[in-house]
């Protein structure tokens, strides 16, 4: 086996970490800023009722969540999961979304209640207040926690291989079956790789945001 | 026609009545301030002629147009109580400017999204705002490259910006050093001179004496002595108004 077959063969599996990790954050940011609203609510019961769910998803594995999804619905509904990778998309992206929302309420919170009023009295809207007010603030609060919680999605995405994502340890472990152990050890490297970018990324990010205190 | 007329302001909080029936009237270029011990209610007062709370019962009108009734109030649409809060600013004892803006950018950031005028108008009048309270070298500074009374300054102008009928200040001097402190009455001082209306709570008692049409004395949410500075600081007739007094010439003579 050279070099380069498994260098190929782990790089079509990371891939599929890739996606996942791409996908993850695409839907599971939004939906955390939705469900960190609800946590937030006025609404008593609905902020309960997120709390609740929020404690679930945090209080139990991811590895469980992926299975749940996976094999629930063909075990007690008779539809089963054909798609792996939508199913541990769904499991990630519930429970991302429930992380991220913890780590928007508490930079929402955060936030003095005198920069809503001051805007509150130069007569702006509500939507106003937290787009142009609040959410660069908001940003530049969250983004040492999140930076850490994207990282540690980065190296959860290999997780998908207890639903046979066909992900980059998988395709290690299918060498290993054949004796050969170094493409294990390899995967690493794209780990490191792809979170030392990340980690120059939100650098670079929170200098560009340290032009001013919040 | 006076500017403002407050008739019966009341408001609590759960069980404590914080406002107990304020009243009080002001004409156009008037300076009022109002002074009281901590926990009187004066801050209360300020939130509700801004609508950052909403008065229990009474009744505010600006030139002679009702602007809050507390039976009608919570009919009006969120647009109709922005416009009517638009009647007054307010200038917080803690500044509150928005840290990620320049300088310029905290004064025209209202103006703007309010669609005051075309945004060369707006950045015109804004620098000539910068101008007048004496920060020309800071437009593009950020409030954390500023002491806290040049903070104020800025918060005032922005204030200013949106030219309120009726401008209100809480306590501006009190977040500041000392030595902090001149620059920013100064400037409220001079905004006195040129005829604005204005509310200012302040435990500055000479800045109220010197500066001031009329003063209110607030104790336990109702208003205990209304009058000229004259009238309050050299003749007060409530007994609460005159320890209160003493206790400041004490506080200051330490
Ligand atoms: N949001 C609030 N909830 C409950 N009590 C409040 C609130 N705001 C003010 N109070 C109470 O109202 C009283 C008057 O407060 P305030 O208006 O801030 O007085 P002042 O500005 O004269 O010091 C205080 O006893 C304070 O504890
Ligand atoms: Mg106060």
């Amino acid at each position: 086996m050279s070099f380069q077959q498994v260098t190929l063969s782990l790089a079509a599996g990371f891939l599929e970490n890739c996606r996942l990790f791409f996908e993850t954050l695409l839907f599971s940011i939004p939906l955390g800023l939705i469900i960190s609203f609800g946590s937030m609510s006025k609404f008593k019961p609905l902020s309960y009722l997120v709390k609740v769910f929020v404690w679930c998803i945090r209080g139990t594995p991811l590895m469980l969540q992926l299975f749940v999804v996976f094999y629930v619905p063909g075990l007690v509904f008779g539809v089963p999961m054909r798609d792996r990778m939508m199913a541990a998309l769904i499991a990630f992206v519930i429970n991302y979304s429930c992380y991220f929302s913890e780590i928007f309420r508490g930079g929402i919170e955060s936030i003095p209640k005198g920069q809503y009023e001051a805007g509150q009295v130069l007569g702006l809207t509500k939507s106003q207040i937290f787009f142009k007010i609040i959410l660069l603030q908001v940003t530049k609060r969250i983004v040492p926690p999140m930076s850490n919680e994207i990282i540690t999605l980065v190296k959860d995405t290999s997780l998908a291989r207890v639903i046979a994502v066909g992900e980059i340890l998988l395709a290690a472990e299918r060498f290993a079956g054949k004796g050969i152990i170094w493409p294990l050890f390899y995967t690493g490297a794209y780990f490191l790789i792809f979170c030392g970018g990340l980690t120059l990324l939100f650098g670079f990010i929170e200098k560009k945001l340290s032009y001013f205190k919040a | 026609m006076p500017v403002l007329e407050v008739k019966n302001i009341k408001k609590s909080f759960g069980k404590t009545d914080v406002l107990k029936g304020i009243s009080f009237s002001l004409e156009k270029g008037e300076v009022l301030s109002i002074i009281g011990s901590s926990g009187s209610g004066k801050t209360t007062l300020l939130r509700c002629l801004n609508f950052l709370e909403t008065a229990d019962e009474g009744t505010i009108c600006v030139n002679g147009k009702e602007i809050f009734d507390s039976v009608s109030h919570k009919n009006l649409t969120e647009n109709e109580i922005r416009d009517n809060r638009l009647h007054f600013g307010l200038v917080f004892q803690s500044f509150n400017l928005f840290p990620q803006y320049s300088v310029l950018k905290n004064i025209t950031l209202a103006p703007t999204l309010l669609k005051r005028g075309t945004p060369e108008e707006i950045e015109e009048e804004a620098k000539g705002l910068i101008e007048r309270v004496g920060l020309s070298d800071k437009t593009e500074n950020y409030p954390c490259q500023l002491s806290g009374g040049q903070q104020q300054r800025v918060a005032i102008a922005r204030a200013l910006a949106l030219k309120p009928d009726i401008l209100c200040f809480d306590e501006p001097t009190s977040a500041l050093d000392p030595e902090l402190t001149g620059e920013v009455l100064r400037v409220v001082r001079d905004l006195a001179n040129e005829n604005r209306t204005m509310i200012v709570v302040t435990h500055e008692m000479e800045f109220a004496k010197s500066v001031s049409d009329k003063v209110i004395f607030m104790a336990d949410g109702v208003i205990e002595e209304y009058g000229t500075p004259q009238e309050v600081f050299l003749n007060p007739k409530s007994p609460k108004t005159r320890s209160f007094l003493k206790k400041d010439i004490e506080t200051n003579a330490e």
